[in-house]
């Protein structure tokens, strides 16, 4: 029950959903960057939505299988192929024992999602299976696959091939990217204009964007309000006594290039925050290419809960869908 | 000290201490968080002490963002009357002060130092008007150091001085951040010292090494076989030079398994501190020697 890597991909980890509960020493949660694209990919394939799943970016692996599995891709529009036959997305189909499965060219997107029934069975660390590869803890053996790994597989009975989402219910790739933002945290160590400006400026995707965190470029730099620092802080502007990163908290270093802190984030440190990016917007950033035009969007709590609400209501649909 | 509370989206609440660092802020997020996890409050999904400031992660959909921010606001009017006693554990670690591992890696960024032309342990020693490398070593090593937040990467804990202000020692971060750090680098920067856990990019000045392992995600090394990390926020530390010899018989034994660190219980009162602080150290120092 395993699965051969011939060729691992750009940087493709196991992710699950997570690992709460370690953030106070500096353990984030890790876990699929678009966690609904995950929770899709294993009820597709009939495991449960939670099951362990491969994450690639940008580029899909090359995996040869040594048991008959269903398998099922979602996430970016990066085609599979079975034996150099393409197969469709958001969709299950069978791999038979000895078959290769691989992926043509990214068209949108940044990580597909590749759900085989049963799940990756790589050993459950800190009750979960996901890769946080800083701390080279969990998934295949801490880090990223290398060609030559052998991924055991779980027991699963498989869903049949063929069971699909309808298009509604399928991940969108919009541009520009609109990223729904509570203001808060240290925002009033800016000015009113330089808070009016961030929201105004369409920012682009650096190209320093992974897993710990998306970092963003081309806006107007912050300006700050003058203060004397305060002892520990450090002497820039952009400087504070280091603290702890909300999940999806946006710090600007500097003033000038914002980091939005994904599920690898970097637990803590001496940066100001202007926000956080709201929970229902955590996923979309994962399928954010470089260069991509983003604007950051001003909400209240109420709507950021109403938002919520409606990702909720995706997933549901999603599982009464496959049920 | 005024508390000041914001929302991070929606499944977080920021708690500001204090805008500046001192012991008692840190004390005042150890008691809220330390209270908090006593509650167990349904909902409530991550506890993280910093140094001057705390956050708790929490599900919306089990408990309202506003509801989680009043019980917060409850839990600090009782834990201002509540007595401010921390029983703790005091953990000597042992350092090679100086090291050549750490001085080449200094070496190799050199040019994005401060002053390129010393180390960074008598740029340090000079800045605080210390006397050379042994009156550092000697500061350093001579009063205990809180751990006030473990964080960054994993296992990794943020030190603050036990000592009045004006004593502290504080240096500059390197001008940009190398991008190498030996693993078990003692560092400093600001007034926070830190031991960095892994390898890996990092901005603090470099002042020696420590040859006991502190995060373990393999779970062989014998005292982090029950948990990965060491440090907890809380810890008190007190470091103790070693020399060259010594650190390689340590790295020696820690290898074959037979290495453990000295860690004693302590209770520590804020109160008692603030009245006798040389005092309150030294009768948590004798915690380790069994007194």
């Amino acid at each position: 029950m395993a699965i051969n890597v011939i060729k691992a991909g750009l940087s493709t980890t196991v992710q699950d959903l997570g690992r709460p509960g370690f953030y106070h020493i500096g353990i984030p949660t890790s876990g699929g960057m678009d966690m609904l694209s995950l929770a899709a990919a294993n009820l597709l394939v009939g495991n449960t939505a939670g099951d362990a799943v491969l994450e690639a970016v940008f580029m899909g692996p090359e995996l040869e299988f040594t048991v008959d599995a269903t398998v099922a891709v979602t996430g970016a529009d990066m085609p599979p192929k079975v034996d150099g036959v393409e197969q469709a997305t958001w969709t299950s189909f069978r791999v038979k024992k000895g078959q290769v499965l691989s992926f043509g060219f990214l068209k949108s997107g940044a990580r597909a999602y590749i759900a085989v029934s049963g799940g990756i069975d790589v050993p459950v660390v800190l009750g979960s299976r996901s890769t946080y590869t800083l701390g080279a803890l969990g998934g295949h053996h801490g880090r990223k696959l290398d060609a030559g790994d052998v991924l055991p597989v779980g027991q699963g009975r498989g869903a049949a091939e063929g069971r699909t989402l309808p298009d509604g219910l399928r991940r969108k790739h919009g541009m520009p990217a609109e990223l729904r933002m509570l203001p808060g945290l240290y925002w009033h160590r800016i000015t009113e204009a330089a808070g009016e400006r961030f929201f105004e400026d369409t920012w682009k995707v650096a190209p320093e964007a992974d897993r710990i965190g998306y970092r963003f470029k081309a806006g107007h730099p912050l300006e700050f309000v003058p203060r004397e620092q305060p002892f520990g802080a450090g002497s820039d502007p952009s400087n504070i006594v280091d603290a702890c990163y909300p999940y999806g908290s946006v710090q600007v270093p500097g003033g000038t290039e914002p980091i939005v802190l994904h599920r690898d984030a970097v637990s803590g440190g001496g940066y100001f925050m202007v926000g956080t990016v709201i929970s229902a917007d955590m996923d979309l950033i994962g399928q954010l290419q470089p260069h991509t035009p983003t604007r950051f969007v001003k909400v209240t709590m109420e709507e950021a809960l109403a938002a919520r609400a409606d990702r909720r209501k995706v997933l549901d649909g999603i599982a009464a869908g496959l049920a | 000290m005024k508390t000041r509370y914001s929302f991070g989206g929606d499944e977080h609440i920021f708690v500001e201490c204090d805008e500046e660092m001192s012991l008692e802020a840190f004390f005042k997020g150890m008691s809220i968080t330390t209270a908090l996890r006593e509650a167990q409050i349904k909902g409530v999904t991550e506890i993280c002490p910093a140094n001057a400031s705390f956050q708790v992660r929490f599900d919306p959909d089990v408990i309202a963002p506003e509801a989680m921010l009043s019980e917060l606001k409850k839990l600090e009017a009782a834990a201002q009357a509540a007595p401010s006693t921390l029983e703790t554990r005091i953990i000597e670690v042992p350092v090679f002060y100086n090291d050549p591992w750490t001085h080449e890696t200094g070496q190799r960024f050199r040019e994005r130092h401060q002053d390129p032309t010393s180390t960074d342990i008598e740029y340090t020693a000079r800045i605080n008007n210390l006397d050379g490398v042994d009156g550092f070593v000697a500061t350093h090593s001579g009063a205990p150091w809180f751990v006030s937040m473990v964080g960054f990467v994993a296992g990794l804990p943020f030190l603050y001085q036990m000592v009045e202000r004006k004593r502290q020692i504080q240096s500059p971060k390197y001008l940009r951040p190398r991008t190498d750090t030996p693993r078990l680098t003692v560092g400093h920067g600001g007034c926070f010292g830190c031991i960095y856990s892994v390898r890996g990019a990092g901005g603090y000045q470099m002042f020696g090494i420590t040859p006991m392992p502190i995060y373990d995600p393999t779970q062989t090394v014998p005292y982090l076989r029950d948990f990965m990390c060491l440090f907890k926020p809380g810890d008190i530390v007190k470091w103790k030079p070693i020399d060259h010899a010594e650190y390689d018989h340590t790295v020696a034994e820690v290898d074959a398994g037979r290495w453990m660190p000295r860690i004693a219980p302590v209770t520590f009162s804020l109160s008692e501190f603030q009245a006798d602080i040389d005092g309150t150290n030294a009768r948590i120092l004798e915690a380790l020697n069994g007194h």
